[in-house]
This record gives structure tokens, C-alpha cells and sequence, in this order.
């Protein structure tokens, strides 16, 4: 299925999502795009393990096993990540990172 | 240019502009779409690279339950019609010039260095079997500790969801 497609372009494709999403990571203000921009980031690297997996290592499953586990490890961290959210929501009435500068107890 | 070919660059353009998209969008709800359409790309991909079990895992879990998770806190949290004000150039320009600077660096990398794949070609098989067989292994290139690490995570991470979010 992969014939005539270089690997550097699937890397190159990762990578664009890789610094996509620090962009987001840095200028957005909202908890929740920065976590959306985390998933990108994790997701990009997924790409590479999949690609390096196929592409160099064929006779292996490694690259794919340590996919799994970022899955697996990114979706507990999504669910985490919401539960506090959600939980600065009710106690300052906004998910902005500038108003959310004051830790309590 | 094949039709996988095609396919594929389909695929890149998708990730590429989606990705853009999502940091860029002003509207949250969208932004959340986009990373959608980012997601399933990415799925596209792996069905291509033939691990068939990556795709579904990736159609199910991230497409289907991150994604559904994010926009439900979106819709407890924002207001729909709201549209985020533009970041300061202050802060645009240098992050821009950094991402730049580092998206030059890897790709010029990639492009200069020649991937060897390793001497046994032979293709691997990638059937469900393998895998679960794989993941219950407990010799020397099993996963069965990670797998149950991983399922003790899972539990803590459900655990403390609820406790965090509950009221008081």
C-alpha cells in the first residue's frame, strides 16, 4: 500500500502537525485548546512510531505497541485534564489561563 | 501517481490544513471539529500503513471518545456564539519564528538523512492474534507489564476524574 511514497514525507507531515501544535500550546489562552493542541502534539508522535515501525523495522511490532500505550496514556490524561477543568470552571467562572493564577486549597 | 499516492497525499493535506486550523480557529466548537477531522486523517493513514488495529483504535478512542469528551467540556464551559480575541502580535511573532525555525531544522534533517531499514524484511504479521498474544506475553519481548501497568492507570485516572470533579 506504501509504494512509491518516501518515508520522509510521512515525517515530514508529523512534523507539521508536531509544530502546529506548540504553536497552539504557546498563544492560546483556553484550558481546552491547549489540551486539544496536546493531542495533536501526541498524535504526531504516534505518526513517527507507526512510520519508523513500517518502514524501517518491518519484522517488529514494538512501534506499534508503544502507539498503543500513548493512546491509552492520552485518553486518562483527557479524562484528568477535563475533571480539573471543569473544576476551575465552577470555582472562577472562566477557563482563561491569565484569570487562573491563584491556587487554593 | 497511484491511488495510493493520491490517497496518501489527500491525507497529508487533510492533517496539514486541519491541524493549522484547529490552533488558529477563533471559534472553540470548530477548533474541536477540526481536531476531529485531524484524528480521522490520521486513522486514514494507518489503514494505509496496513495496521488495521492502530486505525481502529484510533477511530474508537481518539476520534470517538477524546474528541467527544473535549466537546462536551466545551459545551459546559463556552459560550457557542463566542469568538476569542486575536492573541497580540507580541506574542504571535516570536512563537511563530520559533515553530518556523524548528519545522526548518527537522525537515531539512529529514531530508538530508538516509533511513536504512534493518536486514530481516520479512514482513511481520499484524493480525489481532499477534497482538493479543503479544500484550499477555510474559518473556522476553512480551508486554505483559505494561499492559497491566497501563490498566492500573487507567483505573487511578477514572478514580480521580470523579473525585476531582465532584462538587465539594
Amino acid at each position: 500500500m506504501t509504494e512509491g511514497i518516501p518515508i520522509s514525507h510521512f515525517l515530514i507531515v508529523s512534523a507539521i502537525m508536531f509544530f502546529t501544535g506548540i504553536y497552539g500550546f504557546i498563544v492560546r489562552r483556553n484550558l481546552i485548546t491547549i489540551l486539544m493542541s496536546i493531542e495533536l502534539i501526541l498524535n504526531s508522535v504516534n505518526i513517527n512510531f507507526v512510520v519508523f515501525n513500517k518502514y524501517l523495522y518491518p519484522e517488529h511490532l514494538e512501534g506499534q505497541f508503544f502507539s498503543l500505550f500513548i493512546i491509552a496514556i492520552a485518553a486518562a490524561e483527557a479524562a484528568v485534564a477535563i475533571a480539573i477543568i471543569i473544576n476551575i470552571y465552577r470555582r472562577f467562572s472562566t477557563i482563561n489561563v491569565e484569570n487562573v493564577n491563584e491556587m487554593k486549597h | 501517481m497511484t491511488n495510493d499516492q493520491i490517497m496518501f497525499y489527500l491525507f497529508a493535506a487533510i492533517i496539514s490544513i486541519c491541524s493549522v486550523m484547529t490552533v488558529v480557529s477563533r471559534r472553540i466548537l470548530r477548533a474541536a471539529v477540526f481536531l476531529l477531522f485531524v484524528l480521522i486523517a490520521t486513522a486514514g493513514m494507518y489503514f494505509m500503513l496496513e495496521y488495521f488495529f492502530l486505525a481502529g483504535v484510533q477511530l474508537m478512542l481518539y476520534a470517538g471518545g477524546i474528541v467527544v469528551l473535549i466537546i462536551f467540556s466545551i459545551l459546559l464551559t463556552s459560550h457557542i456564539n463566542q469568538k476569542f480575541q486575536l492573541p497580540s502580535w507580541r506574542k504571535v511573532v516570536p512563537t511563530i519564528a520559533a515553530v518556523a525555525l524548528g519545522l526548518f531544522l527537522c525537515i531539512t534533517t529529514i531530508l538530508h538523512y538516509t533511513f536504512k531499514p534493518s536486514a530481516g524484511m520479512e514482513q511481520a504479521k499484524h493480525n489481532l492474534h499477534d497482538i493479543g498474544l503479544k500484550l499477555l506475553d510474559t518473556g522476553a519481548n512480551g508486554y505483559a507489564l505494561p499492559f497491566e501497568a497501563i490498566s492500573i492507570l487507567l483505573l487511578a485516572a477514572m478514580i480521580a476524574a470523579s473525585v476531582i470533579a465532584k462538587k465539594n
